[in-house]
């Protein structure tokens, strides 16, 4: 039986200071502050950072953390997620998190979390300067930066064949987890007449596997840094998806994706190969053509449609959920929504785009697209259609499009409120957040699978924090409970 | 062949069965979006940041990750 695919998402959004001194790395500084100075700030502990090491079984000398430069801000949040400045831009890190509602939630989270930084960054900011934010993946010059997933796997799984089952999704899942994008900005596309395609992301892709997320950036990335025990678990790190507004693009994305990988940690694929002849190919023909009509081929020689492609793995993942049940992507509620919107979707999708228009991100923007060259007789390369890509991305509520759109939503606002604050319940995450919560003073730092304590008197006292599945709610709502401060906890903890 | 062909076809006779039983409301929800793309179409106009070209120039990012 698959273990629990816990989950997250990291985005990475795109910041622009109007007025400032161009310093993308400083605007992002100060816009973390901005949200953190308020809060009671805990710093991010760099222990176990080992981005260096490949899944394939090999170190990469001279790997370092990526973010070296710690004097960069970088806090955890009582909610159990990670804010901070990664290379020039503001990242969100969501809490591990059960399940794809639960993955959403926290992502949702982190539009507010980013929302609530412009509004206090460009209170302190002089006039005639305001920094503004977008939770796009590019900057239509050639420039991408990512939106990452996280998901447990099993240890035991052999990596290969991670690889070559998960690729085919990877490749296709973007008809209903693309984020739209008018043009193209690679050499590779450039001269073939592309007006729109599905994803940000996917003309960035120029291998099928490897351990860079900078540069020939693999369909599949290897980082193998589990963030837990690593005889038993791996955190595949999933670099190939588009940041979502939409939120039933990101319930699938999620949900899709965490189903797929359980299929493939249970041998559940049987005799169905979907393996691709040239995944880098297929991904971007994929993006290049929003009639969905774009054939690929597959390794064993059939010709399929990323469409198809997709009723296969919902097909299997039908007869997955009646065989082994749904416990592994947090119980059969969850589970059967996922499954129940995959056929829908695709469904829409076959019928004609606009039918989901209110749950898939690039359907909804060519909607807005094609309705607004037409008022306006635009061409496709005219300024203002690039000015409307964009500005769909804009977190500002009074300048979103996207906010604009009667799209389909699956939390409540209130349920986005709270999880800006208070962690999840069902990982390891709700431990983090509640001693951020309770006794931030005594926390010297924190990082995914630790927080270090620090009561003053004795040394730094590190509780490992080594399985996701540990320290929920239900392990240790009442230890939290019955102790009366730090030093209380971590006796009862030794005791 | 004659086995993958008739798999197929039972397929796609399975699936477009279904389409008509979803098509109705997937249809409602079409028009209804489009309706309101009118009013959005005319907000749009007001919201979208007054120098186009500019604005999407400007616009200009350090690759990340």
């Amino acid at each position: 039986m698959a273990i629990a695919k816990v989950c997250g998402i990291e985005t990475e959004y795109g910041i622009h200071h109007v007025g400032g001194d161009g310093n993308p790395v400083s605007s992002s500084s100060l816009l973390v502050n901005a949200y953190v100075s308020d809060l009671a700030r805990v710093g991010w502990d760099f222990e176990d950072e080992s981005p260096g090491n490949d899944a394939r079984g090999f170190a990469r000398e001279g790997a370092m953390p990526p973010e070296i430069e710690t004097h960069l801000v970088n806090a955890v949040l009582t909610n159990g997620a990670r804010y901070y400045v990664d290379h020039a831009h503001p990242e969100f890190s969501s809490p591990e998190c059960i399940d794809a509602l639960e993955a959403l939630r926290f992502d949702k989270a982190g539009e507010e979390v980013l929302r609530r930084s412009m509004t206090a960054v460009n209170r302190l900011l002089p006039e005639g300067q305001r920094i503004v934010i977008y939770k796009n993946n590019s900057d239509g010059k050639g420039n991408s930066y990512g939106t990452h997933e996280n998901y447990l796997m099993d240890r035991a799984v052999p990596f290969t064949r991670i690889t070559q089952q998960i690729t085919p999704h990877f490749a296709t899942r973007q008809v209903f987890c693309g984020a739209g994008k008018v043009g193209t900005e690679t050499p590779a596309a450039r001269g073939r007449g592309i007006t729109y395609q599905l994803s940000q992301r996917a003309e960035f892709f120029e291998e099928e596997i490897g351990l860079e997320t900078t540069l020939k950036r693999p369909i599949v990335n290897t980082r193998d840094e589990p963030h837990a025990d690593p005889q038993r678990y791996r955190r595949l790190h999933v670099i190939v998806g588009d940041a979502n507004l939409a939120e039933v693009a990101t319930f699938l994305k999620v949900g899709t994706t965490a189903l797929v990988l359980a299929l493939i940690e249970d041998e559940a694929f049987g005799t169905v190969d979907l393996t691709l002849a040239n995944p880098v190919q297929a991904i971007r023909a994929v993006s290049y053509d929003p009639t969905l009509a774009t054939t690929v081929d597959l390794a064993g020689g059939r010709t399929i449609t990323a469409v198809e492609i997709q009723w296969e793995l919902l097909g299997l993942a039908r007869k997955y959920a009646d065989d082994h049940g749904l416990d592994c992507v947090g119980g059969e509620t969850v589970g059967r929504e996922v499954l129940r919107r995959w056929e829908e979707v695709l469904h829409g999708l076959e019928l004609d785009p606009a039918e989901v228009a209110g749950q898939v991100d690039w359907a909804a923007k060519l909607q807005l697209l094609e309705a607004y060259r037409e008022r306006h007789g635009l061409d496709w390369d005219d300024h203002r259609l690039a000015a409307v890509d964009l500005q769909y991305h804009d977190l500002r509520p009074e300048r979103s499009l996207f906010a604009r759109l009667d799209t389909e939503q699956l939390v409540t606002p209130e349920e986005v409120r709270t999880a800006v604050t208070e962690p999840p319940r069902t990982t390891r995450a709700y431990f983090r957040g509640q001693c951020l919560k309770r006794w931030a003073s005594s926390v010297a730092s924190a990082n995914w699978d630790s927080i270090v304590f620090d009561l003053g008197t004795d040394p730094l006292r590190r509780v490992p924090m080594m399985d996701p599945l540990r320290g929920t709610a239900d392990h240790v709502e009442e230890l939290l409970a019955g102790s009366a401060s730090p030093s209380d906890l971590l006796a009862r903890l030794s005791g | 062949m004659a086995e993958q062909e008739k798999k197929k076809r039972t397929a796609t006779v399975r699936e477009e069965k279904e389409k008509e039983e979803e098509a109705p409301a997937a249809s409602a929800q079409g028009e209804k979006l489009k309706a309101e793309l009118d009013d959005l179409l005319d907000e749009i106009d007001e919201v979208l940041e007054e120098n186009a070209e500019e604005f999407v120039r400007n616009y200009v990012q350090k690759g990340g990750e």
